[in-house]
């Protein structure tokens, strides 16, 4: 089986849609959207009636932070998040608060665990940027593989039981092994907002036969993302941050 | 856990008789329908609370094997986990096994050449596939009719996958005898490691001692570092001194000296008349001061050993064959096939440029070098294209002169390309004419045909000349 993840779309219409096609394009077998839809971004109405309709047709979505915090008004969020949710709140209506605000926190499917932050405690939003973080996460749940987006950054932690866990960084576009022996957790890269240098939206393709799964790279057109975020008087970084991938 | 006798059947495979095995793993010959190959099952002995790397190794191998392809690799079959019997299902190769060759050595030094031409290409072949073998030693080699083939990747290192081996692992990995100094220090990346190793087995085939014995301490392997081993003639002055400056090549400690790439290698031992021997070796006197003065003077280990090859690698191939047509003097074309090979050299400082040139012959067989008149075409030939590359200004070991006699000029560059594994061709195009375009240009040919880039070069001139009205 194929699954496609998409994490962190924040709002990115143009993003989101290019990442689906490639997605289609792919024949992938399930969708899951690992959380924050909005936040950030210009566009939470499209994404998120876009994804209520993806759940319509079986997709797995479970909630982010932002997610969250669009839903219920509340923010412990860092300057740009929080003005940018709140620009949110305005322009949602209350059947997307609700969509929002009923997404589990995280879905068990087979051998795979689907969370947006961290395994550990998962409304503490915890950021897996270590080893120690992974293992923590990886000693919370006994599923042998757990995916997660959060950091923006893509990253593979390999557990082998009784030493802790290797740290690779998968590369673009090229399958990165799951090993028989071990239990796995995956860090997807963002659709909407990727950190890693790279502008292009990332997506990670599971192969379960094959036991593979990929950091794919989708080019779009963040430049109109950009322009969408300045017309709109979101603050100015929030675009600027779409050029460099950072 | 399900019983391994012969007999058994495991995930399909019937096991039928159990090989000579090493101590990580069982080796089986095996039946299975579905694969139209022999087969041998590797099945590793994993006892709770056994040794951890045999596991890692295990997983290594696997991970490694099933993305190798091409004949110098067994090929993968299946692989089965932890949960029932863990193993590994590949082809079985027939062939001598090198430990055979080095059990019986010294060997004959075309022998030695013949021999690690093989390895160095199968070494090529891997590394172009972004693996490096990390145990290359004669028990990991099979001299099979269809060349050599590598065995076991228990230690190798895929370049663009995890090295789960190496980040649980803070000892050096490898066989003591054949470890390169920088693997000694930790480093799991480098293709140049494998070089080393193939310079040890060189040294073995050659001289029938191990260049460093086999050190059991890590002190005792890092002597490798800063003790030479003893150059092999003199230890038997029939070795030819040629190949003694390629295995001395092969194990130099700091990488910018060694050859960067396996294909250096395969093409000095199949052109002896190439390598460059220095005019004079260090006399084995001076040494032993060498090494004391190194004592004190205890730089960074890590800067005796150089930066990895694989900078240099990515830059540009390392072999350029330019074929240059001096039928008629050194024209326009020759010069900008020239230019052109000039461009492709200066993208890497350790390239290598092999310089072609064919004297045609009208008919198989008829070689004009064996009479009087015919040997002085050839050297005239010789003195043009040394002429010819003289520009360049490249020394004599980056460079190299062939004056190629055949029927089918497109035929020898191509066979010559393949034989020394070169990584672009540099050949001239000339305008189209009625019997060219009846025949096929030899560019065309050579283009159609190579299994590496080739530049075509031609004159924008002459497309100007052909619409003047004649």
């Amino acid at each position: 089986m194929r699954i496609a993840i998409l994490s962190d779309i924040h709002a990115n219409r143009e993003a989101f849609d290019a990442v689906l096609e490639v997605v289609e394009k792919q024949a992938a077998d399930q969708l899951v959207l690992l959380g924050d839809l909005v936040g950030y971004g210009p566009d939470p109405v499209y994404v998120v009636e876009k994804a209520a309709d993806l759940v319509e047709a079986g997709a797995l979505c479970i909630m982010g932070n932002h997610d969250e915090a669009a839903a219920s008004g509340r923010s412990g969020m860092t300057e740009n998040a929080r003005i940018a949710i709140e620009w949110t709140r305005e322009r949602l209506a209350r059947v997307h608060l609700d969509f929002l605000g009923k997404l589990p926190l995280s879905l068990r499917s087979e051998d795979r665990l689907y969370v947006h932050a961290s395994a550990e405690r998962w409304k503490k939003w915890a950021y897996i940027r270590d080893v120690d973080a992974a293992q923590r996460s990886l000693s919370s749940s006994d599923a042998r593989f757990i995916f997660c987006g959060h950091t923006h950054i893509p990253a593979i932690y390999y557990a082998l039981p009784g030493s802790r866990p290797v740290h690779f960084q998968p590369l673009s576009n090229v399958a990165a092994p799951l090993s028989k022996l071990r239990r796995h957790l995956v860090i997807v890269g963002a659709v909407g907002q990727p950190r890693d240098g790279n502008p292009a939206a990332c997506f990670a393709l599971l192969d379960t036969e094959r036991r593979e799964v990929t950091m794919v790279r989708v080019p779009y057109d963040h430049e109109e993302t950009a322009r969408k975020i300045r017309a709109s008087g979101l603050p100015g970084w929030l675009g600027m941050r779409l050029k460099i991938g950072r | 856990m399900q019983k391994v006798e012969a007999g058994a059947s495991i995930d399909g495979f019937e096991l039928v008789e159990r090989l000579q095995s090493g101590r990580m793993a069982a080796l089986w010959r095996a039946r299975n329908p579905k694969f139209d190959f022999p087969l041998l099952l590797k099945i590793p002995f994993l006892d709770p609370g056994g040794d951890v790397s045999v596991i890692l190794g295990f997983e290594a191998e696997e991970l490694i094997l099933k993305r190798l392809s091409g004949p110098h690799v067994p090929r993968f079959a299946a692989s089965g986990g932890l949960a029932k019997v863990p193993y590994i299902a590949m082809e079985f190769v027939a062939g001598v096994g090198l430990a055979e060759l080095t059990n019986r050595a010294p060997q004959p030094p075309d022998e030695v050449a013949r021999i690690g031409a093989e390895i160095a290409k199968a070494l090529a072949a891997l590394h172009r596939q972004k693996v490096v073998h990390l145990d290359l030693k004669p028990e990991n080699i099979i001299l099979a009719e269809r060349g050599a083939v590598l065995l076991d990747f228990g230690l190798a290192r895929h370049a663009e996958l995890p090295d789960l081996l190496g980040e649980e692992s803070s000892v050096p990995m490898g066989t003591a005898a054949y470890m390169s100094p920088e693997q000694v220090l930790g480093e799991r990346s480098d293709p140049a490691s494998d070089v080393f190793a193939l310079g040890c087995i060189l040294y073995q085939l050659a001289t029938g001692e191990e260049p460093f014995g086999r050190p059991a301490t890590f002190a005792g392997m890092k002597r490798r570092l800063y003790h030479a081993p003893k150059p092999p003639r003199d230890i038997d002055t029939a070795i030819p001194r040629w190949l003694e400056a390629v295995i001395l090549r092969c194990m130099e400690v700091d990488r910018s000296k060694r050859y960067a790439e396996a294909t250096h290698v395969l093409s000095d031992l199949r052109n002896p008349d190439q390598v460059v021997v220095a005019r004079k070796r260090a006399p084995s006197n001076e040494r032993p001061w060498v090494a004391i003065r190194n004592l004190f003077r205890r730089t960074d280990e890590r800067s005796l050993v150089g930066k990895p090859a694989s900078s240099t690698v990515r830059a540009g191939p390392p072999i350029v064959l330019a074929a240059v047509d001096l039928a008629n003097g050194s024209d326009a074309l020759a010069g900008e096939v020239l230019n052109e090979t000039a461009r492709i050299l200066a993208a890497r400082a350790d390239s290598w440029l092999a310089c072609v040139t064919v004297l045609k012959t009208e008919i198989v067989g008829n070689t004009p070098s064996v009479d009087e008149s015919g040997r002085l075409v050839y050297l005239q030939r010789l003195v043009a294209l040394k002429d010819w590359a003289r520009p360049l200004h490249l020394p004599e070991d980056r460079i190299s002169y062939h004056v190629l006699e055949a029927v089918s000029p497109a035929d020898a560059i191509l066979n010559y390309a393949e034989h020394n594994d070169v990584g672009h061709i540099v050949v001239g195009a000339r305008s189209s004419s009625a019997i060219r375009r009846h025949l096929g240009s030899v560019s065309t040919k050579v283009v159609a045909r190579a299994l590496c880039s080739v530049s075509v070069v031609r004159l924008k001139a002459i497309e100007e000349q052909r619409r003047l009205p004649s």
